[in-house]
């Protein structure tokens, strides 16, 4: 295969990784929101902590854009 | 590499020598990235020291929004750390004023955005780690080691976790500085693909013409979520920091 496209197709899929990351954050929002739509008062104090979480996932994703990055531009 | 409309996304984070500076080899000069981080240091200090000189018991704007930032960051430091953290107060609002500041400048069309060079953001992630360990080992000594040895694990399951915790402890500096970068890096490309396509299809004439006002919505879209992403990463960067600082103060599971 020729280098420049197998490149291309590389950074491609290493994107998918953000998508999954999106669903990472997505979960860990929802479970945020119900459980404090159950429990309004007890939703501030957990509210950095979902953002921990949020962070931590979405760090994933971040490393899978970095991969394509470094594909795209630096390999 | 070209992208669409000819418009090179990455130009943007290109480092250019404003004055040359090259005493010994050793290259110190001094480059756009540093005149931004002067400029973010001026707007942060002008801010605080502006903002605390007035004193007024009814706070004016600049007041006001000094204070907020300091309760906020108290709040959320004192959340994680409870009240003993305050002695880190100073480090964690430097920190998190400087990124937020950086960010929030970034923005500024045509500015450079300092958090967007991962050299930055490594050595704050470089001096948040080496602050946690060294001052674990100095307030606890060898029991800061215990932070590695979760209690209530079974003895045959210990060293596989001993091993897990001392990989996540050494690439937290790594997730830490690529977060940060990764979203000021990512976002900033964004918003310049999509700026390249209202280019490309206003150059393209005829019909591509009609929907050029599409991406053009879309980057200001964007532009709206990059002001939030901004001040969230900002945010999670202080909040981390509190978290790992925290590992410093108590450790142990």
């Amino acid at each position: 295969m020729d280098p420049v496209a197998a490149k291309f197709i590389g950074a491609g899929l290493a994107s998918l990784g953000m998508g999954l990351a999106a669903i990472g954050v997505g979960t860990i929002f929802g479970n945020f929101l119900s459980g404090a739509l159950r429990n309004p008062s007890a939703a501030d104090g957990q509210f950095p902590r979902a953002f921990i979480g949020a962070a931590l996932a979405e760090g994933l994703g971040i490393f899978a854009f970095v991969v394509a990055l470094v594909l795209l531009f630096v390999v | 590499m070209a992208a669409g409309g000819g418009i090179d996304p990455i130009h943007q984070f290109h480092i250019t020598n404003l004055v040359e500076l090259k005493p010994l080899g050793i290259n110190l000069s001094f480059t756009n990235t540093s005149l931004w981080m002067v400029i973010v240091l001026a707007v942060v200090s002008a801010l605080m020291i502006y903002g605390s000189s007035q004193r007024a018991v009814v706070p004016g704007r600049l007041q006001s929004l000094a204070e907020m930032t300091y309760e906020f960051v108290a709040s959320t430091l004192t959340g994680v750390m409870g009240k003993e953290g305050m002695k880190f107060f100073p480090f964690v609002f430097s920190l998190f004023m400087f990124v937020l500041a950086s960010n929030m400048l970034g923005m500024i069309p045509g500015s450079f955005t300092v958090t967007s060079q991962i050299i930055v953001t490594a050595a704050f992630a470089v001096l948040i780690i080496s602050v946690v360990v060294i001052y674990g080992i100095v307030k606890h000594g060898s029991h800061f080691f215990g932070l590695f040895v979760p209690s209530g694990v079974p003895g045959w399951l210990l060293p596989f976790i001993v091993l897990i915790e001392i990989v996540s402890f050494l690439s937290r500096p790594v997730s830490l500085s690529l977060r940060l970068f990764g979203n000021m890096l990512a976002g900033h490309i964004a918003l310049k693909v999509f700026g390249g396509f209202v280019v490309a299809l206003i150059a393209a004439g005829g019909a591509a013409t009609i929907i050029a006002p599409l991406p053009l919505l879309l980057a200001v879209a964007l532009t709206a979520m990059e002001f939030l992403v901004a001040f969230l990463q900002a945010y999670v960067f202080a909040i981390l920091t509190c978290v790992y600082l925290n590992d410093a103060l108590h450790p142990g599971h």
